[in-house]
């Protein structure tokens, strides 16, 4: 059996545990739409003077929220869930190559993530008419490949540091909420303080977020290559597969 | 009875004959597993005509020290094909550190280890196509039925076995649809062996397999292992318990403070202990001492009197003459053999763990 039919076959159980898991499904799939309704019934979607939609800054942030919720606090909950009930020390004890293992993990939050973004597209296109301009698609589709890959790695890097099953959501959220704050994606980083931004810079959260701005510019005559945006996520993404390629562990820690 | 190192034994079936005399001896044993243990003992013995023994575990001179603690110090063990072997201890006494050690999850810091013919720090993943585990506090993934996670475990293996059978086999059959966080406690053990059964392995590692089990689900999970020994496959478990050891396995090694204390069949470990009778009874605090000749013992915590004897009809005799004679009664009178809990504890007495 090749090694790429185990990886589909791994990626369907990973898919089908996701949709059977309540509190994954939730927070990943109708949370970020439920924000998306919210800010746009509070905030209003008026029609700014250059003829653009309020709601063309909100669905990036919303899309940021459910690729970093599919692809990193997913599985970082997930993995260290496994991990503190002996299944991954299961998987171990089993010949299949553990990277098999751990690349369909990635694999099934980038799916989760792009029909999260084709989902948020077409709601934001029909409901809140948020154009998506066919020359910026590109842009759309590296950062979420790009983001995807990085995210992956490092939701599986925070794995290393949370000791256990009921300390995963946690630590995990205590993370990532601020982050969401001081990126842009619940609040628009045009309105935010100087050192607000400069502190988010430091992150790959905001880093997407801006990348998907860009993306989702109404006035872009051509692709733009936010190059500097891609470069800070994917030297994240390499600095955390360095460290869970030194310290991922597959044994519980009791 | 020369049956110690398991790798021969002078007559031909001789240590085989023994352990199966035992087992029939045994009321409920069921009778299937003493003959296929039968045909099974005499196939090895055959096999060994034919060839030098190759073991399913050989371990030589086996340490494992974290820091200044050291929690294997010098073990060695030879477990043969088709062979159940069972490995005892106190908590802490380093029996999962070895077992961890033999499945490759810990690395030793020295002697030599070969599992199937491979030191598991360096095997490479097709080993495992061989080895089944059943893990200790190892819970099935929630979201997922019995019978997904079983054939989810047989797509790791190239030639698993068929996981409608394997239902069958521990008998999950009719709860192949339950989502596993909806099964009881002993339907997931049972889901448990049946993931580690599915890739068809050689050898099974069971360990503790029953602590904190109820006396039923223990009973289960022992018909569950005498069924892996019908299967023909070769077992190691650990365990605390004296009487599972006892009821499951071929032989017993018994470790202590990461050292081997003994090894043998049970019959061989209790015939290692100096007393084979243990008379006692309950004496009065205004009865009169008995003769000291008897070599009488007041246990200070129970009251209770004991004499542990080779030689308990003598003895027997001359404590009842003696209590005749000075008209004392003699409560709770009571001749018996030292339970293998006795044995075991006699054995480790003195290791602290």
């Amino acid at each position: 059996m090749s090694a790429m039919t185990r990886l589909l076959r791994q990626l369907n159980y990973d898919l089908l545990i996701f949709r059977r898991n309540p509190a994954g499904s939730f927070f990943t799939v109708i949370l970020p739409l439920i924000f998306l309704v919210l800010f746009t019934s509070i905030f209003g979607n008026e029609t700014l003077e250059n003829g653009a939609k309020v709601a063309t800054l909100y669905v990036p942030g919303i899309l940021t929220l459910a690729i970093a919720s599919a692809t990193l606090v997913n599985p970082a909950i997930t993995m260290t869930t496994r991990r503190e009930r002996g299944v991954l020390k299961r998987v171990r004890s089993t010949p299949i190559p553990p990277w098999v293992f751990v690349l369909s993990q990635a694999l099934s939050g980038f799916v989760i993530a792009a029909f999260m973004t084709v989902v948020i597209t077409l709601i934001g296109r029909v409901f809140y008419g948020v154009e998506l301009q066919w020359e910026t698609l590109p842009n759309l589709v590296i950062s979420l490949l790009i983001g995807s890959a990085a995210f992956s790695a490092i939701g599986l890097a925070m794995t290393t540091i949370i000791p256990s099953e009921d300390a995963a959501p946690a630590v995990t959220n205590a993370i990532m909420l601020p982050l969401y704050f001081i990126s842009g994606v619940f609040v628009p980083s045009t309105t935010t303080p100087g050192w607000v931004d400069a502190v988010g810079n430091l992150f790959p959260v905001s880093h997407l977020n801006q990348a998907l701005q860009e993306s989702y510019d109404p006035f872009a005559d051509g692709p733009a290559w936010p190059w500097n945006h891609w470069l800070v996520i994917a030297l994240w993404g390499l600095v955390a597969a360095a460290v869970v390629l030194k310290s991922f562990r597959w044994t519980p820690n009791r | 009875m020369q049956y110690l190192g398991g790798r021969r034994s002078r007559n031909i079936l001789g240590g085989r004959h023994f352990v199966v005399a035992r087992r029939l001896d045994r009321p409920g044993f069921p009778t299937r597993a003493c003959l296929s243990a039968l045909v099974r003992a005499t196939v090895r013995e055959l096999l060994r005509k034919v060839g030098p023994v190759t073991l399913a575990i050989a371990v030589h001179d086996l340490h494992m020290h974290y820091g200044d603690f050291t929690a294997v110090d010098g073990i060695d063990l030879e477990v043969e094909h088709g062979e159940v072997l069972a490995f005892l201890g106190s908590n802490g006494a380093g029996k999962t550190t070895t077992i961890e050690i033999l499945e490759g999850f810990r690395k030793r810091t020295s002697g030599t280890v070969e599992v199937l013919g491979f030191d598991p720090e360096v095997a490479p993943l097709s080993w495992r196509e061989r080895i089944g585990i059943v893990l200790q506090e190892s819970e099935p993934v929630p979201e997922l039925t019995a019978g997904e996670a079983v054939f989810m475990q047989a797509g790791y293996y190239t030639s698993p076995r068929d996981p409608v059978e394997t239902l069958e086999l521990v008998g999950l059959a009719t709860s192949a649809d339950q989502r596993t966080r909806k099964l009881s406690g002993g339907q997931k053990r049972r889901l448990d062996l049946a993931l580690a059964l599915v890739g068809d392995p050689d050898l099974v590692f069971l360990d503790e397999p029953t602590t904190g089990f109820d006396p039923s689900a223990r009973r289960e999970s022992w018909g569950m292992i005498e069924a892996l020994r019908d299967l023909g496959k070769t077992v190691l478990l650990t365990t605390h318990y004296m009487d599972e050891a006892e009821q499951l396995a071929d032989r017993i090694v018994v470790i202590g403070a990461g050292k081997v204390v003994a090894r043998g069949t049970a019959d061989d470990l209790a015939a290692q202990v100096n007393a084979t009778t243990r008379i006692s009874w309950r004496p009065k605090l205004t009865d009169a001492q008995p003769p000291s000749g008897l070599g009488a013992q007041i246990d200070p915590a129970t009251g209770i009197a004991r004499i542990d004897t080779d030689d308990s009809l003598v003895v027997l005799h001359q404590l009842t003459n003696w209590a005749t004679e000075t008209g004392v009664q003699l409560p709770e009178l009571n001749v018996a053999r030292p339970t293998l809990e006795d044995v075991y504890l006699q054995l480790t007495e003195g290791t602290g763990r």
